[in-house]
């Protein structure tokens, strides 16, 4: 049965230093010690927890790599509950576990504001560097890092259920959470000519499951690490997004993909059969037709579009919705937000792309550079247009140019402010952020499932949290105003 | 719920006789939107990096995950 769809997003920022020393490693550990200094944030990772390497599927493949965990770089935990650290020479920001698609939207752009103040306070240090950061996902010349979605999962549902139902989804959400790139880099492609495209991240896909994610990389991931109990919960994590910075685009990222997951939970997946006869090149020609007009091999034999795709898809989260309800994406009123705008894109997506250039970043991106082209007359090999692609991900408030187009907002900035410092509400990193900042000194690591008290005399102590649901601000309101300091709590906690 | 639902265009179930409402590719917004972008790129020299070549070529990133 469905369960809520507790969800965070993990961005690996593009990073760049001048100079004649600068590295990518250290650049980031510049940002992220420079901020943890400026907010006096001490507490560490805990890696108890880390193995990347376990497979969904029970088996792991030969020859497959498993991530690994470097566990000696600058990594530090926030009072929002979010993980702030060096992963493969960039910087990360994961938010805390949300309750719901909107919600995450604000974390994931608090995220950004996270990496604007670091660059900020990097900055004032003495001799520094400049170091800048992009929120995109490859460099243009084949070196391509990701921004990664999560997802609370039923246990039982058996892994090949959530592959086969999901992978339609990832091969055709394309069309409207693509950030958009200029050109190509990889093979993908062959001889054909592609001047623009749809996604930044599609190309690099290689294979349709597995476990790697720098080589070979799989649209279905099948890392097993659950970071809560493991008999109950699975957590889908997704590597095959684009990292965006349209609202609109996150929003409907994180909310359709939500409701599909639930959908498989519920076996309420769309009546026709979706499989496509071969989902890696379907999804490189999603990217590569500007005109979503371009059939796609089903496995069937007959040919299916992506739109045509995404509006069955679309059909049988409504029919879900009106025999299940929304609850499991944040209840009806979201839940309903995240179907209105998914039927508001494909209308626009299948009538006049052009009016959604204020609501999905690879049509924003798009607009700003033909217009560009009208102007200046530049061939597609133009420098000009690689580095405005390039500006459109730069996260400094004087080169940004996302920042300076008309786009929608589903999230002001007081929120975002907020959501830098507090944690969500309705998840356990309400009680890791709280802890966080009402005892900085008594927490000494901190992880997704558990924090590690230093009370003094004790022995360090562990408090699990293996249950996202639960260290919500509802049930831990009378434990934080009663306790007087964390050996209170633990005595509390205990009895 | 039921009318959100004809006005789809092209929906795998949609009946002939429905009516379809599509904005004209010169709509409004569209307007507004292109009027928007006009303004940005008439000071976008201002924001954008000096060396077109050597910013692009300067950004090199290791691969990730």
């Amino acid at each position: 049965m469905a369960i809520p769809k507790v969800c965070g997003i993990e961005t690996e920022y593009g990073v760049h230093a001048n100079g004649p020393d600068a590295n990518p490693v250290s650049a980031s550990s510049v940002l992220i010690n420079a901020y943890a200094a400026e907010v006096d944030r001490r507490t560490r990772w805990d890696f108890e927890d880390e193995t990347p390497e376990r497979d969904a599927r029970g088996y792991a493949r030969e020859g497959a790599l498993p991530p690994m965990v470097e566990t000696h770089l600058a990594n530090t935990v926030l009072t929002n509950g979010a993980r702030y650290y060096v992963d493969h020479a960039h910087p990360e920001y994961s938010t805390p576990e949300c309750y719901d698609p909107l919600e995450l939207v604000c974390h994931d752009k608090a995220g950004e504001e996270v990496l604007r103040r670091s660059m900020a306070a990097a900055a004032a240090l003495p001799n520094a560097p400049e170091v800048v950061v992009y929120k995109n996902n490859s460099d243009g010349k084949g070196n391509s890092y990701g921004c990664h979605e999560n997802y609370l999962m039923d246990r039982t549902v058996p892994f090949a259920s959530v592959v086969t139902g999901i992978i339609p989804h990832f091969v055709t959400r394309l069309i409207y959470t693509g950030a958009g790139k200029v050109g190509t880099e990889t093979t993908a492609f062959g001889t054909e000519t592609v001047h623009y495209q749809i996604s930044q991240r599609a190309e690099f896909f290689e294979e349709m499951v597995g476990l790697e994610t720098t080589l070979k990389r799989p649209i279905v991931n099948t890392r097993d690490e659950p970071h809560a109990d493991p008999k109950r919960f699975r957590r889908l994590h997704v590597i095959v997004g684009d990292a965006n910075l349209a609202e609109v685009a996150t929003f409907l990222k994180v909310g359709t993909t939500a409701l599909v997951l639930a959908m498989i939970e519920d076996e309420m997946t769309p009546p026709k059969e979706l499989a496509l006869s071969d989902p890696v090149r379907a999804m490189h020609q999603v990217s590569a037709d500007l005109t979503l007009s371009r059939p796609l091999r089903a496995a069937d034999g007959s040919t299916i579009t992506a739109l045509e795709i995404q509006w069955e898809i679309f059909a049988a989260a409504r029919r879900y919705a009106k025999e299940k309800g929304l609850d499991v994406i944040g209840g009806e009123q979201v839940g309903e937000m995240v179907l209105d705008r998914w039927e508001a894109v494909l209308t626009g997506l299948e009538s006049d792309p052009g009016t959604l250039a204020d609501q999905i970043d690879w049509l924003a991106k798009r607009s700003l550079i033909e217009g560009y082209r009208d102007r200046h007359g530049c061939r597609w090999d133009d420098h000009r247009l690689a580095a405005l692609d390039l500006q459109y991900h730069d996260l400094r408030p004087a080169r940004s140019l996302f920042s300076r187009l008309p786009m929608e907002r589903l999230v002001d900035d007081a929120a975002i402010a907020t959501a830098v410092t507090e944690p969500p509400r309705r998840t356990r990193a309400w009680f890791r952020g709280r802890c966080l900042a009402e005892w900085p000194d008594a927490v000494v690591t901190a992880n997704w499932d558990s924090l590690v008290f230093d009370v003094g005399s004790d022995p360090l102590r562990r408090v699990p949290m293996m249950d996202p649901l639960k260290g919500t601000a509802d049930h831990t309101a009378s434990l934080f105003e009663s306790c007087d300091g964390p050996s209170e709590l633990l005595e509390r906690l205990s009895s | 719920m039921a009318e959100r639902e004809q006005r789809r265009r092209n929906a795998p179930s949609r009946t002939e006789n429905e009516v379809v409402e599509e904005p004209a590719p010169s709509s409004p917004r569209g307007e507004k939107l292109k009027a928007d972008l006009d303004d940005l790129l008439d000071e976008i020299d201002e924001v954008l990096e000096d060396n077109a070549e050597e910013f692009v070529r300067n950004y090199v990133q290791k691969g990730g995950q």
